[in-house]
């Protein structure tokens, strides 16, 4: 099978897949009732998604970022229970799909769960012994839905605090309808010297399209948490509208690691935020592919002397495609500091923007921020912008902006090609290039498949 | 058998016609100079042989080991011994030189596969030899080099790729005399029986380092005269203005 045509199918194929429970299309009072029902929740947080609900009726459709106007509300299934097997065996999955997991080099055993050959990943076992080991540090580590039920005060003190329903029109829908997620809970002083990544690729299939995921870091803590995996998510579902609320307490220090690649019909709109208190550390790193449009700016709110935030990001906008990324900074304390570095590559019609805020208010003395946002652009159609806004009310600061916007011009190929590099082996590795600063902060492996996979997306366009 | 033969070579860039009638044959081992005001052909010559798509071959052409390489890629040109260093070179912020020359190596000399040890000892070697600094390894391509550190990395691509022809354009040029010394012993040091190099300069300094057999004179896009090593000291006394052609 031809590789291209592989990634394509793959890409745009509609999924088969059956579901014990569907809620009926569309979206009312009655729909989160049902999955408040469904889920067996208390009245607690079914009364928080009916006012969510409420707050999303109000609430206007942004009129910034990308183009929204084809979303329709009443065409999406809110909630949605897949059945546990979907393929009988391994060669009843797609060739197309087996193929394209093969290329990414994901191991056998990975690709059956995620074509859902298997129900049960064979790691399973593996994840019991971490969570063991971490049970032992009181460290908590479920899905949403379970963690709600195990830990009710903790989730009922943190959730939606940091991500209120009103904060905006998706916030307020996730919110109404979430399913899914996770929830992470780090006691004082515990450093978890793992990722929690190998969970969550188990996870990857019934992540769903509504997550919401909570992350608490009591004073001292250390955790790194890995979400999404490289390999294509692909659904019918065209929205995918995610929380991710993180509390960093002093001295504390979380990294989220995102890779996602959502299938080329989806509104990805994504709200993340942390909070930061004293001393304390949060690091977003954030791999944008595939969506139809992305819109994600995940932020940091340094409300502690001493805090600092990170958003590191690559964006790769393909045809037909917009990235619209960026990341936030609020110095809500003196002498914070934060680094958004943002990277993005746009193809053919695809179309990447950077996004991004800093905001120093009078009185946040000693603050320093640095923002490098880098385009590259790798034919004449493709587009990149920039929207960096800087609200600096103080005059002690160090602010630092750096834009650039590059296209890999013919004499830089040119140069590449008469090392006796292909003409696809060139573009390969000034892209590689291009995203090394951000890759390599990746753990290994989704560096690895980061590349391929790009080199995958890359390969329609040379000839 | 001859190396390299230019024959009749005239090329456009767009509507502009740059090389008009180029003849020049090397044979194996050889070393050539060619030498020229600004704006004489020179460096469109090296690009033309290297394959740069933004020029047309109107007539004529270039032949390599007698065979007719015109319609040939920039890349396919290098797998057959071709070499470009370049007057310019490229930046690649964020790609390891390392990394990018064994990539170059295995697509140049696929039968001849080096792990990743043996290339890196080799890479050591060639560096140390022309005094390149460690510290520049770990940055991106040319990422940040000076005009002399460019060049200096244009010869040690040239050491570990082994090339038949190198081509060199205007090397010598914002070199200090002792980057000029080292860059020069480089290349006198791969000099064989068997790898011929094609110096173009706008000056003799170079060349009384990398010493040519031959010297040629380019003005308007034609070789207007050749000689022996002579050729040059008279360049350099007397400069290019009594060879210069009027312009049809």
């Amino acid at each position: 099978m031809r590789p291209k045509a592989t990634n394509e199918e793959l890409l745009t194929r509609p999924d088969d897949v059956a579901y014990l429970f569907k809620a009926k299309k569309g979206l009312s009072e009655r729909v989160v009732r049902e999955i408040s029902h469904l889920k067996g929740e208390s009245d607690w947080m079914r009364d928080i998604r009916l006012r969510a609900y409420q707050v999303f009726l109000k609430k206007k459709m942004p009129t910034w970022g990308g183009d929204l106007s084809k979303i329709r509300f009443e065409d999406i299934f809110y909630y949605m229970k897949p059945v546990e097997k979907v393929f009988q065996n391994w060669s009843d999955v797609p060739t197309a799909i087996r193929s394209t997991y093969q290329r990414l080099g994901i191991p056998q055993a990975e690709q059956k769960y995620l074509s859902g050959v298997m129900a049960q990943y064979e790691s399973e076992a593996v994840y019991h012994n971490l969570k063991d080991r971490m049970g032992k540090n009181g460290v908590i580590f479920e899905d949403m839905d379970t963690a709600l039920k195990k830990y009710p005060e903790i989730v009922k003190k943190y959730f939606g605090r940091v991500i209120p329903a009103g904060d905006n029109k998706f916030a307020a829908l996730n919110t109404a309808v979430w399913s899914g997620g996770s929830f992470v809970y780090v006691p004082a002083g515990v450093k978890v010297e793992f990722p929690l990544q190998a969970y969550f690729r188990i996870n990857a299939r019934n992540a769903g399209q509504f997550e919401r995921t909570l992350i608490v870091a009591e004073p001292g803590s250390f955790v790194h948490y890995v979400e999404g995996c490289t390999a294509p998510v692909y659904t019918t579902n065209s929205l995918h509208s995610a929380v991710v609320e993180i509390i960093v307490k002093p001295g504390a220090r979380v990294r989220y690691t995102t890779v996602q690649n959502w299938s080329k019909n989806v509104y990805n709109l994504v709200t993340k935020r942390s909070f930061v208190y004293e001393e304390g550390v949060m690091e977003w790193v954030d791999g944008n592919l595939g969506s139809k449009l992305t819109m994600k700016y995940p932020s940091v709110y340094l409300l502690g002397r001493k805090a600092h935030g990170e958003v590191l990001s690559i964006a790769l906008a393909g045809d037909g495609q917009h990235q619209d990324a960026g990341g936030k900074a609020i110095h809500g304390a003196p002498e914070t500091t934060s680094r958004i570095i943002s990277k993005s590559i746009a193809k053919e019609t695809g179309r990447t923007s950077y996004r991004g805020l800093v905001r120093v208010p009078r009185g946040m003395t000693g603050a320093k921020s640095n923002v490098v946002c880098d385009a590259l652009l790798l034919d004449e159609r493709s587009r990149s912008d920039t929207y960096p806004t800087m609200e600096i009310k103080e005059s002690d600061v160090q602010i630092g902006h750096e834009a650039s916007v590059g296209k890999i011009g013919e004499e830089q190929l040119f140069y590449l090609r008469s090392r006796g590099l292909s003409e696809a082996e060139a573009m390969n590795l000034i892209v590689a290039g291009f995203i090394e600063p951000i890759a390599k902060e990746l753990p290994l492996e989704y560096a690895v498949e980061l590349n391929r996979l790009i080199q995958l997306e890359m390969e329609g366009s040379v000839g | 058998m001859k190396l390299l033969e230019i024959y009749n070579l005239n090329v456009k860039a767009g509507n502009k016609h740059i090389l008009r009638g180029v003849n020049l044959s090397m044979r194996p081992g050889e070393t050539h100079a060619i030498m020229g005001p600004n704006g004489s052909g020179k460096s469109t010559l090296a690009s033309v042989i290297m394959g740069h798509p933004g020029y047309a071959i109107t007539q004529g052409g270039v032949r390599l080991n007698g065979k007719l390489i015109n319609s040939l890629d920039p890349d396919e040109r290098a797998r057959k011994g071709v070499f470009l260093s370049f007057q310019y070179p490229s930046e690649v912020p964020g790609l390891s030189i390392e990394h990018f020359l064994r990539n170059a190596f295995n697509a140049i000399h696929p039968q001849n596969n080096l792990s990743v040890v043996e290339f890196h000892n080799r890479f050591l070697t060639a560096a140390n030899q022309l005094r390149i600094r460690q510290d520049l390894a770990g940055r991106g391509l040319n990422e940040g080099f000076s005009g002399g550190e460019k060049k200096k990395l244009e010869i040690l691509q040239l050491a570990l790729l082994e090339p038949s022809l190198g081509i060199l354009d205007e090397t010598d040029s914002g070199l200090d005399i002792d980057a000029l010394k080292t860059v020069s012993a480089g290349v006198n040091a791969l000099r064989t029986a068997k790898r011929s190099f094609l110096v173009i300069t706008h000056y003799v300094r170079i060349l009384k380092y990398v010493k040519p057999d031959w010297v040629h004179v380019m003005i308007d896009g034609r070789i207007v005269l050749s000689g022996d090593w002579k050729l040059a000291h008279q360049i350099e006394k007397r400069g290019y203005d009594w060879l210069n052609v009027k312009k049809k």
